[in-house]
């Protein structure tokens, strides 16, 4: 049994979502990804079922593990409850743990979901706020968005909502001694590390790349993972 | 001879079909605590649908006479960067901790999330750590470190729409509108969309299960309205967490909510009604952008498919102001229905703050008229 298999059988999404497969095909079948992108589940599943050690690398430096939206759509309709999305999300892990992502165009979006979901959980609390969600880069949200954005804490004040107020109510500020905790969490469990893991690798395949990325949303880098 | 058999089979086969059926039914009943919640808020529904959370609080509160407890301290779950994988799987299960901790000492158990992937997340959390005890210590052990807090698990874990499925009888006892054409007398026909965390991972979980549902199709039929079955109701709309999140992958969103489209037009529905928060805000905004690029709109009347909250739709029914509900944040107008259902609205109002202050109005749109 190779290393990176050993690595898997620790996360508890890998052993519970991967326990007989007998390749029916039916999370192929249901998956919206495997409709949309070039993915099969079935496919993945019968690598990792060889345990081979180069192939599981391959795997985990490819594009293949990045197209699923975890609907977990395969999960409800699998003959032996397997859950190929639970899958790959052990397999997520493990390829940001090895620094494996960046070797993928779709792999290295991670740097953009980082620094947008994971960056807004730490200073605002929220894995998304309003305000931070531009019509520039959500031209999809329409006009009623544009007007909303302008006319922000008088829209949220009419729909009872306490927009960045003290207190309880839809998109309070979050306490301060709320968000140290919240960050100290992230601390002590490692998802502070994780952060800087995606950080650091990204920063050296732009360096491999020649492509310039700095600690914004405006880099050649990073223009490139996310548009 | 023959023909008593046959009809002894066929009567036998009957039974069998609804003995079958309710053996089904009961693997998903559900049990949903009856009053005394604490209410964690959703990223998603705040951010898009404020009013909803504002409107089931006043129903909860004002119309049923519940206790539920609304706190500032409570955090984002994390949830959705869990699963666009940038969050590790002990960090979210320690937040989690911490907001059964926050329940705990505010002394409650019945712990009731706005949100979809909250629910399912809690869900899944609860299992892993029914299933993997050493797992459970250690985020106790992380929890402590972090916060010196402690936790009880819940006793009941319910989402909100859980809560309105439960009372919705006493809804419609309340009810200044039923969901029936006035002019007509035909009921209004609906599809519903439950959000795939709700049940698709743990379907004992949910009312009725992952195949069959019932937790929105009870408060349509208990309203008046009618369930409208078609293709891909149990398709998701397309979020997919990184899928949406990054600008490159947002095509896979967009075709997953027009999958559903296209497979719902032949059955001409007047209302798409959903459980989840990023729902709603998929299958309304896709519309619009389906529209804008290809001319194509899925309504009566060359117009969009108006797209609601459950929360929206009991203070309709209730008759609040629809714009307290906030419908006027949607991209999809709902004036064509209310107006068929009889619902009495100040169109002059709808683009007004508090105090009738003036916004001025959005863009206009190429085809989806939503003035």
């Amino acid at each position: 049994m190779g290393r990176l298999y050993d690595k898997l059988m620790l996360d508890v999404r890998f052993i519970e979502g991967l326990k007989a497969c007998i390749h029916c095909g039916t999370c192929t079948a249901i998956c919206p990804a495997a409709e949309f992108w070039n993915y099969d589940p079935r496919q993945l599943i019968d690598v990792l079922q060889s345990k081979d050690e180069h192939q599981i690398e391959e795997l985990l430096k490819s594009d293949m593990i990045w197209f699923c939206g975890e609907c977990m759509s395969c999960k409800t309709r699998c003959p032996r409850d397997n859950a190929p999305g639970l899958v790959i999300m052990a397999l997520r892990n493990l390829s940001q743990e090895m620094g494996y992502f960046t070797e993928s165009e779709k792999g290295r979006q991670q740097l953009a979901v980082k620094r947008i979901i994971g960056d807004w959980i730490l200073k605002h609390g929220y894995c998304l706020v309003p305000n931070e969600i531009s019509f520039e880069n959500h031209p999809e949200q329409g006009p009623m968005w544009e007007w909303e954005l302008a006319n922000m804490p008088d829209v949220m004040a009419r729909l009872g909502a306490n927009f960045q107020g003290s207190g309880p109510g839809a998109l309070r500020k979050i306490p301060d001694e709320s968000m140290e905790e919240i960050r100290k969490i992230f601390e002590v469990t490692g998802g502070l590390d994780r952060f800087n893991q995606i950080e650091n690798c990204s920063k050296r395949k732009a360096d491999e790349r020649g492509e310039k990325l700095d600690d914004g949303m405006d880099n050649p880098y990073f223009n490139t993972i996310y548009g | 001879m023959t023909g008593w058999i046959i009809l002894i089979l066929t009567r036998f086969t009957v039974d069998m079909k609804e003995e079958g059926k309710r053996r089904i039914w009961q693997d998903y009943q559900k049990e949903i605590a009856d009053d005394h919640y604490y209410y964690v808020r959703s990223c998603v529904r705040q951010t898009f649908f404020p009013g909803s959370e504002t409107a089931f609080l006043k129903i909860l509160q004002t119309e049923l006479n519940k206790d539920i407890c609304d706190q500032a301290i409570h955090t984002s779950c994390t949830g959705i960067g869990y699963h666009s994988d940038v969050v590790l799987m002990d960090t979210t299960m320690t937040v989690v901790a911490r907001q059964f901790a926050l329940m705990t000492e505010a002394g409650y158990t019945n712990f009731v999330p706005s949100c979809i992937t909250s629910f399912g997340l809690y869900t899944e959390v609860l299992e892993t750590w029914h299933h993997f005890p050493e797992i459970e210590a250690r985020i106790r052990d992380f929890l402590w470190k972090a916060t010196k807090r402690e936790f009880k698990k819940p006793a009941n874990l319910a989402h909100a729409s859980d809560i309105i499925y439960k009372f919705r009888k006493e809804i419609a006892a309340k009810a200044k509108y039923k969901l029936i054409d006035k002019d007509t007398g035909e009921p209004i026909r609906i599809v519903e969309h439950i959000g795939c965390h709700y049940s698709k991972m743990f379907p004992g979980k949910g009312v009725g299960g992952a195949e069959y549902p019932y937790v929105l199709v009870g408060m349509i039929e208990e309203w008046g309205g009618e369930v409208i079955d078609y293709p891909e109701r149990r398709h998701c709309c397309g979020f997919g967490f990184r899928q949406y999140v990054i600008k490159a992958n947002r095509g896979y969103s967009l075709s997953c909510s027009k999958k559903k489209f296209d497979s719902m037009e032949p059955y001409h529905p007047d209302l798409i009604l959903t459980n989840c928060p990023g729902c709603p805000m998929f299958l309304d905004r896709w519309q619009y952008a389906i529209s804008e690029m290809e001319g194509k709109t899925y309504g009566h009347n060359g117009q969009g498919i108006p797209v609601m909250t459950y929360e929206e739709l009991a203070g309709l029914v209730l008759g609040y102001d629809p714009w307290d509900l906030g419908l006027q944040v949607h991209q999809v107008g709902a004036e064509s229905l209310m107006d068929r259902i009889g619902i009495q609205y100040d169109k002059e109002k709808k683009y007004k703050g508090l105090d009738g202050k003036d916004l001025g109005m959005p863009h206009p749109t190429s085809n989806i008229n939503f003035v």
